[in-house]
C-alpha cells in the first residue's frame, strides 16, 4: 500500500502549491490527499524536506503534532467522530456505536478491505448537529441508524467525492 | 527583528525577597536574584542556551501578577516586588517537580547519572520523599545501534536543550521535538536509528543533557578485560583536552592542570605503557603542515581544512560531500597514534601487533565511531581499539578506589610519550592552527621564530579569521568552532566568496575542551578555565614548536624517513567518502 | 420584542458569499469606503468607542491593541485573522466564514489600511477544509470589483488576502502558535516576552484579531462607534454571536446584544428553549472547554463581560454549552481534561503531566476509589495549571474543573462516598469495598 506516489507528482504538488517553507501544511496535506490512503510517506516527506530545504526531523516535527496526519497509511475513507464534551453530552457515543455496529471494527482500526477507518477526533464545530462525523471535508449531523447505513453504502459504491 | 532604539541600557531597581538589587533594564529575574543571594532553581535552563522556560521549575511571583512569572526569561521592570520563596512559589515548585518525578525511573541507584543528575539535585534540595501522583513507566527500548551515544527516552525529562544544541548550534537537525501532548517527545525523524540519521556523533546533546538520557556508550568494561588479559600489552593514548578538565570529576577546580596525576592513574590502572596523544598531534603538524605548502605552491585545492575533528568530518561527509578535496588528507592525531602503535612501537617494544590493544581517552564521543571505520586499519588491526570518554576514565579511576588527591605525578614513557607546547594546545579552538602557524613559518621563511603566540586565532568566538604575515608571504586563515559556526565557512566556500588558505574546524563549541565526553555541566565560564590550563601548559613547555620534538625526529630518522612519503602516506593518511543519502 | 438582533449576522443565508453585487446591495464595502477617508487615529478612536472585546475568547479591547500597534514604528506589518476556531461548543466563526465571506475581508482590509500593512492572512483551522475556496473565490470577486488587492478603490493604498491552512491542532488558536504555523511549523506557543505586537508574523509587528472581531469593524464604521456601544452594555459595546449546544432544545447561533441575562440565553423560545429532554438543566459551561462552568444560581446574570466576570464566569468564545441532570460532573470533567490532554503541545510540564493527572485523579472519582486527599490534589493542580502553565491552553485547562471544586463539592463528595448522582459512574460494591 505504501508508495502510492512517485517523485514527479510530490514535486508537481510541492510546485503547485508554491516552494516556500510556509507552505509546507497545505503541501504536506495536499500530498496526504493525493495518497489515496490519507497518508504520508517517509520518502515524500524526504523529497519536500529537500525541495523547502526544512531538516527532515522538523517535517517529522509537523507531521507528528498536527492531528490530521497520519505517516501510516489508513482507509481510503477516514470517518472522524467527535470526542469533545458538547458532543459527549448529546450522546455522541451513539455515533460510535452506530459506525461500529455497522463496519463492524473499533474505534482505531480499518476495515479489512482498506476502505474505512474509524477514529476520535476533537471537535471541528458541529455541535448544534450532534451526534455528527466527519468524512474527508463532509460533516454528516443529525445521525440516526439509518442516515448511517446510508453514508456507508454511498461510500462503498464509490459515489461519493471527498470533495 | 526587534527595533533597537538608540541603547544605552537603562538601570532599574527591584526588590527580591526584601532585598534592593539594581541592575541593568533587560537582566533577567535569575540573574538579578543571584545579586540579592538567591540562586533561583533551574532545570531546563542551560546559562550558554536561549531559555525555554518549559520547565516551569523557576516559577516566582510577582507583586501585581495573576499568574507565577519565570525566572529564566523573564525580565526585570522596574519597582517590580519579587518573591523566590513565599509558601505558594514553594508549594507550586514542589508540585512541578513531583509531576516531573511520576513521569520518571524510580531507580537513581542504577542510573548512569547518579550523584551527577540535575533533577536528582533538585529532587533533594526540595526534599521530595513521595509522589502523591500515579507513576506510569514508559518502557521504551535503549537506543544504542551506534558506537558512540547512548539514548534512553524513558529518562527523558523535555527540557529541550538538546533539540536547541542539535538544531540551532550545531545545525545538524538530527533530533527534534516530535508529537504533542502525553506523547510529545524528543526523536529523530521517523524514529529512525541515530546511526541512520544525520547525527554526526558530537555529543553536544550528551553534554547539555540534564539526567541519563543521553549518555556516551559505556566502554570501560571492553577495557578492563583487555587489562586484565595477560596475552595484551595494553597500551593508552590521551588527548590534550583531557588533562585540564579530569580534576573537575574529582572535585578539583576548572582549568586543574592533572597531567602528571592521570599518568599516575593511568599506570596503576595496568596500562603497560601510557603514552600521549599530543605526541601524534606533533606528527600531524609536520604532515599537514607539508601538506598545506604543497597545495600552496603546486596549486592544489584551497583552501585546505584540517581534519582532526571525527564530528566535523562526519559533518561534511554527510552536508558538503563535494567539498571533501579541501579536507586534508591527514588522519587524526589518534588514528596516527593507533596505526604507530600497531607498527613503529610493535617494531620497537618486540611485539606482535596482534598482541597490542590501543586504548585513547578522549574529551570526545565521535572519536568512538572514529575508531571503527573500516579504513582505519593501516596496521592490518584495528588501529585503535576502544576509545574512552573523560567521564569513563574517571569511572575507572573511581572504580579502582584511587586517591587522586594524594597519588604522586606520573611521567609518559617514550617512545610515543613526548610533545610539545604546540601539541597540548590542539585541545583549544585556534590550537591547531597555531601550532601549524609556528612550524610553517618556520619552513616557510627560514627564520628562527621568535614570538610563538599567536593570539588573534584563540578564544571563544565561533568563527576568527585573520591574516598571517610569513615574513612577506601572506596567509589568510579562518578558524571556526561549532558545526553552525562552520557550516558559514562552508557556505561561503561553495558560493566561490572566500579566499581562505587554511581553515581550521572542530566540531564542538570552544573545540576539543568543550567536546561531548567532558564532564557534565560544561559551561563557557567553565571552557575559559580549561582554555587558560592548555596555554599555561603551552606557556611553560620547554619546547614550543612540533618540529623542534626530537622523539618526532626519531620517528621519521627511523622509520618514516620522509614527510608526506610512502611509509606516511600509508599509516597516516585517508579517504573520505560521501555520505549523502 | 425580539432578543435576536442581526448587527453582522444578517447577510448570513440571505445573500450568495462571494457576491460582491449581493454584499454591497446589503451596505457591504461602504465602511471601507468610509474608512479609507479617514485617517487611522480616528478609526481606532472609533473601534475604542465602540468598546468592542476581541471576540476569539481572551476578550481584550480591541482598540487598545489597535493602538498598542499602532504606536510601534516598525514596517513592515501584518494583518492575521485567527480562524482557527477549535474551542468545542463554538461554531459562529464558521458561519460568518461561510456566509458572509466578505464582511470578514472587509473588515480585515480596513484593519490592513490602518496600520499601513499590505498583506493580510487567514488562517483557517484544516477542519474547516470544506469553506477555504469558497473563502478564496471570495477574496477573488473582492479583488475583481476593486476592493482587496492593488490600489484599492482607486487609492494608493494595496493591500493583498492569504489563506493559510492549519492540521488539526486547537493550540494553534492560541495566537503566537498559530503564527508558528502559518510559518509552516509546528504551533507550539512562543517564549514571551517579546510579544506579538512588536515580534509577530515573520518577526514583524502583528495585529491578530479574530474572525467575528473583524467582522464587527465594517458596523462600526458605518453607525459610529458610540451607537455601537449602545446597543451592548456599559462595558461591552454590540453583540455577541453565541453558540448553543449540549442538551439545550435549539442548539445553533444566535446573535444577542450584550446585556440579557444567561437566562434569557438558554431559556427563551427563540434562543435556547429550555432543556432537550426531560430531565432538568443541571449546569452549563460557558466560553468553550476552556471557559468556568455556570450553576443554576448564576443564570440571572447579565451576558456581558464585566458581569459575568465578577461572577466567576466569562464570555470567552460565546460557546454555551447546556448540561442537564443527566450528566455527572465528573465524566463531563474527565471529557474535559481528555480534550486538554489531547491538544496540549506538550512542552510544559504543569499542562502535559497536569492534564494527565487531572485525569487519572477524575477516574479514581468515576471508579469510587477516591479520597479526601485526592480531591485536595485536583485543587493544587488546578491551581498550578492556571498560575504556571507555559500559555493560555494550560493556564485555562483546569478552569472548568476549579469552577466544579468550589460549586459542586458535593458531587465530588458523593463520589467518594461511592454514589453517582447522575447514574452514570461506576460505583462502590455494596459489600463494603473500600
Amino acid at each position: 500500500m505504501s508508495g502510492e506516489l512517485k517523485k514527479e507528482q510530490v514535486l508537481a504538488i510541492i510546485k503547485n502549491k508554491g516552494n516556500a517553507k510556509e507552505k509546507l501544511l497545505s503541501i504536506l496535506l495536499a500530498i496526504q490527499e493525493a495518497s489515496g490512503w490519507n497518508y504520508v510517506d517517509k520518502e515524500w516527506a524526504k523529497l519536500v524536506a529537500t525541495e523547502l530545504e526544512i531538516p527532515l526531523t522538523k517535517v517529522y516535527d509537523v507531521l507528528t503534532f498536527y492531528a490530521m496526519f497520519s505517516t501510516e497509511p489508513r482507509g481510503k475513507y477516514v470517518i472522524e467522530i467527535c470526542k469533545s464534551a458538547p458532543c459527549h453530552v448529546a450522546k455522541a457515543d451513539s455515533a460510535v456505536q452506530m459506525f461500529t455496529e455497522e463496519l463492524g471494527i473499533k474505534m482505531g482500526e480499518t476495515t479489512a478491505n482498506n476502505l474505512f477507518t474509524l477514529q476520535y477526533t476533537s471537535c471541528f464545530g458541529a455541535c448544534d448537529l450532534a451526534p455528527v462525523v466527519k468524512i474527508g471535508e463532509k460533516v454528516y449531523g443529525h445521525l440516526t441508524r439509518e442516515k448511517v447505513a446510508e453514508i456507508i453504502k454511498t461510500y462503498r459504491e464509490g459515489s461519493r467525492c471527498l470533495k | 527583528m526587534m527595533q533597537n532604539f538608540a541603547k544605552v541600557k537603562k538601570k532599574v531597581t527591584v526588590t527580591i525577597d526584601g532585598v534592593q538589587v539594581t541592575v541593568p533594564e533587560d537582566t533577567t529575574i535569575l540573574e538579578a536574584a543571584k545579586k540579592a543571594g538567591v540562586i533561583i532553581p533551574t532545570l531546563c535552563h542551560h546559562p550558554d542556551l536561549k531559555p525555554r522556560a518549559t520547565c516551569r521549575v523557576c516559577i516566582v511571583e510577582v507583586k501585581g501578577q495573576r499568574r507565577f512569572q519565570t525566572a529564566c526569561n523573564t525580565p526585570v521592570g522596574e519597582g517590580n516586588e519579587i518573591f523566590t520563596n513565599t509558601k505558594a512559589v514553594r508549594e507550586a515548585r514542589k508540585t512541578v517537580l513531583e509531576l516531573i518525578l511520576a513521569d520518571h525511573p524510580q531507580d537513581c541507584l542504577k542510573c548512569v547519572r547518579n550523584q551527577k543528575c540535575e533533577l536528582q539535585k533538585l529532587a533533594y534540595d526540595y526534599q521530595i520523599r513521595e509522589i502523591p501522583f500515579t507513576v506510569s513507566a514508559k518502557n521504551l527500548p535503549l537506543e544504542d545501534s551506534n558506537p558512540a551515544i547512548v539514548r534512553d527516552m524513558n529518562k527523558c525529562i523535555k527540557c529541550g536543550r538538546c533539540v536547541e544544541v542539535c538544531q540551532e548550534v550545531q545545525q545538524v537537525a538530527a533530533i527534534n521535538t516530535a508529537h504533542r501532548s502525553e506523547e510529545f517527545c524528543i526523536s529523530t525523524a521517523f524514529e529512525e536509528k541515530l546511526a541512520d540519521s544525520p547525527c554526526v556523533y558530537c555529543g553536544q546533546c550528551v553534554a547539555v543533557c540534564p539526567v541519563g538520557a543521553l549518555t556516551e556508550k559505556n566502554d570501560t568494561a571492553r577495557v578492563w578485560a583487555a587489562l586484565d588479559n595477560p596475552e595484551l600489552h595494553v597500551v593508552v593514548q590521551t588527548a590534550p583536552a583531557v588533562r585540564v578538565a579530569l580534576g573537575e570529576e574529582f572535585g578539583m577546580p576548572p582549568g586543574s592542570i592533572t597531567t602528571g596525576k592521570m599518568v599516575a592513574a593511568l599506570k596503576r590502572l595496568g596500562f603497560a605503557k601510557v603514552f600521549d596523544t599530543n605526541f601524534t598531534a606533533d606528527l600531524t603538524i609536520l604532515e599537514e603542515g607539508q601538506e598545506l605548502l604543497q597545495r600552496l605552491q603546486e596549486g592544489g585545492t584551497l583552501p585546505m581544512i584540517t581534519s582532526c575533528s571525527p564530528g566535523w568530518i562526519n559533518y561534511i561527509e554527510k552536508f558538503y560531500p563535494e567539498l571533501l578535496p579541501h579536507v586534508s588528507t591527514c588522519k587524526s592525531p589518534q588514528q596516527m597514534f593507533g596505526a604507530l602503535a600497531k607498527t613503529y612501537y610493535a617494531q620497537k617494544a618486540n611485539l606482535a601487533a596482534e598482541k597490542i590493544f590501543v586504548v585513547s581517552i578522549m574529551p570526545c564521543t565521535a572519536k568512538k565511531y572514529e575508531c571503527t571505520r573500516p579504513e582505519m586499519r593501516s596496521s592490518g588491526y584495528q588501529d585503535v581499539d576502544v576509545v574512552l570518554t573523560t567521564r569513563e576514565l574517571a569511572q575507572m579511576i573511581k572504580e579502582a578506589s584511587l586517591d587522586v588527591d594524594t597519588l604522586p605525578e606520573a611521567e609518559y614513557d617514550a617512545p610515543l610519550g613526548l610533545s610539545t607546547g604546540a601539541a597540548v594546545i590542539f585541545g583549544a579552538s585556534g590550537g591547531v592552527m597555531e601550532a601549524a602557524l609556528r612550524t610553517v613559518y618556520e619552513v616557510v621563511t627560514k627564520q628562527d621564530l621568535k614570538d610563538v603566540d599567536f593570539k588573534m586565532v584563540r578564544g571563544l568566538e565561533g568563527i576568527k579569521e585573520a591574516t598571517v604575515d610569513l615574513a612577506g608571504t601572506k596567509v589568510k586563515i579562518a578558524v571556526a568552532n561549532g558545526l553552525g559556526n562552520a557550516k558559514v565557512l562552508l557556505e561561503k566556500i561553495k558560493a566561490g566568496e572566500c579566499d581562505y588558505q587554511f581553515i581550521e574546524i572542530m566540531a564542538c563549541p570552544g573545540g576539543c575542551i568543550g567536546g561531548g565526553g567532558q564532564p557534565f555541566g560544561t559551561t563557557v565560564a567553565i571552557k575559559k578555565k580549561r582554555l587558560e590550563a592548555l596555554y599555561e601548559i603551552d606557556q611553560g613547555s620547554e619546547v614550543r614548536k612540533s618540529h623542534e620534538n626530537p622523539a618526532v625526529t626519531q620517528l621519521y630518522d627511523e622509520f618514516l624517513k620522509k614527510i608526506l612519503d610512502h611509509e606516511a602516506h600509508e599509516l597516516l593518511h585517508t579517504y573520505y567518502s560521501a555520505r549523502k543519502d | 420584542m425580539s432578543k435576536i438582533m442581526p448587527l453582522i449576522s444578517a447577510n448570513c443565508g440571505k445573500i450568495s458569499p462571494a457576491s460582491v453585487e449581493d454584499y454591497v446591495r446589503a451596505g457591504g464595502f461602504s465602511g471601507l469606503q468610509k474608512a479609507l477617508k479617514m485617517p487611522p487615529t480616528q478609526i481606532i478612536n472609533e473601534v475604542k468607542k465602540a468598546k468592542l472585546r476581541g471576540r476569539g475568547g481572551a476578550g481584550y479591547p480591541a482598540g487598545s491593541k489597535w493602538q498598542q500597534l499602532y504606536e510601534i514604528k516598525h514596517f513592515p506589518k501584518y494583518i492575521v485573522c485567527n480562524a482557527d476556531e477549535g474551542e468545542p461548543g463554538t461554531f459562529k466563526d464558521k458561519l460568518l466564514l461561510e456566509k458572509d465571506p466578505l464582511r470578514v475581508i472587509e473588515g480585515m482590509t480596513i484593519a490592513g489600511y490602518v496600520f499601513n500593512a499590505h498583506d493580510g492572512y487567514i488562517y483557517i483551522r484544516g477542519e474547516y477544509a470544506a469553506l477555504q475556496d469558497d473563502f478564496q473565490a471570495a477574496i477573488d470577486s473582492a479583488v475583481r470589483a476593486g476592493y482587496l488587492g492593488d490600489k484599492i478603490l482607486g487609492t494608493d493604498y494595496s493591500y493583498h488576502l492569504h489563506i493559510m491552512t492549519g492540521a488539526g491542532a486547537y493550540v494553534c488558536g492560541e495566537n503566537s502558535a498559530m503564527l508558528n504555523s502559518i510559518e509552516g511549523k509546528v504551533g507550539r506557543p512562543r517564549v514571551k516576552p517579546p510579544h506579538l505586537a512588536e515580534v509577530g508574523l515573520f518577526q514583524q509587528p502583528t495585529l491578530v484579531n479574530n474572525v467575528e472581531s473583524f467582522a464587527n469593524i465594517p458596523t462600526i464604521m458605518q453607525i459610529g462607534g458610540e451607537k455601537y456601544l449602545s446597543y451592548g452594555t456599559v462595558d461591552s459595546g454590540g453583540t455577541k454571536l453565541i453558540c448553543l449546544s449540549g442538551n439545550v432544545a435549539n442548539p445553533g447561533v444566535y446573535e444577542v446584544p450584550f446585556g440579557l441575562t444567561l437566562r434569557d440565553l438558554i431559556y427563551d423560545e427563540e434562543l435556547g428553549g429550555g432543556p432537550s429532554g426531560q430531565k432538568k438543566i443541571k449546569f452549563f459551561h460557558l466560553g468553550g472547554q476552556s471557559g468556568p462552568c455556570g450553576f443554576l444560581s448564576q443564570l440571572d446574570t447579565p451576558y456581558c463581560y464585566q458581569a459575568l466576570r465578577d461572577k466567576g464566569l466569562s464570555v470567552g468564545s460565546g460557546a454555551i454549552v447546556v448540561m442537564d441532570e443527566s450528566v455527572c460532573v465528573i465524566d463531563y470533567l474527565k471529557a474535559v481534561t481528555e480534550f486538554f490532554i489531547h491538544e496540549s503541545c506538550g512542552k510544559c510540564t504543569p499542562c502535559r503531566e497536569g492534564n494527565k493527572q487531572i485525569y487519572a485523579l477524575l477516574d479514581k472519582f468515576a471508579q469510587g476509589t477516591a479520597s479526601k486527599e485526592d480531591y485536595a490534589l485536583l485543587q493544587r493542580l488546578s491551581t498550578l495549571l492556571a498560575k504556571a502553565s507555559f500559555c493560555g491552553l494550560g493556564q485555562a485547562a483546569a478552569t472548568a474543573l476549579s469552577t466544579c471544586l468550589k460549586n459542586l463539592q458535593a458531587e465530588f463528595d458523593a463520589h467518594i462516598e461511592g454514589r453517582c448522582p447522575a447514574g452514570v459512574c461506576f460505583t462502590k460494591q455494596e459489600s463494603g469495598e473500600q
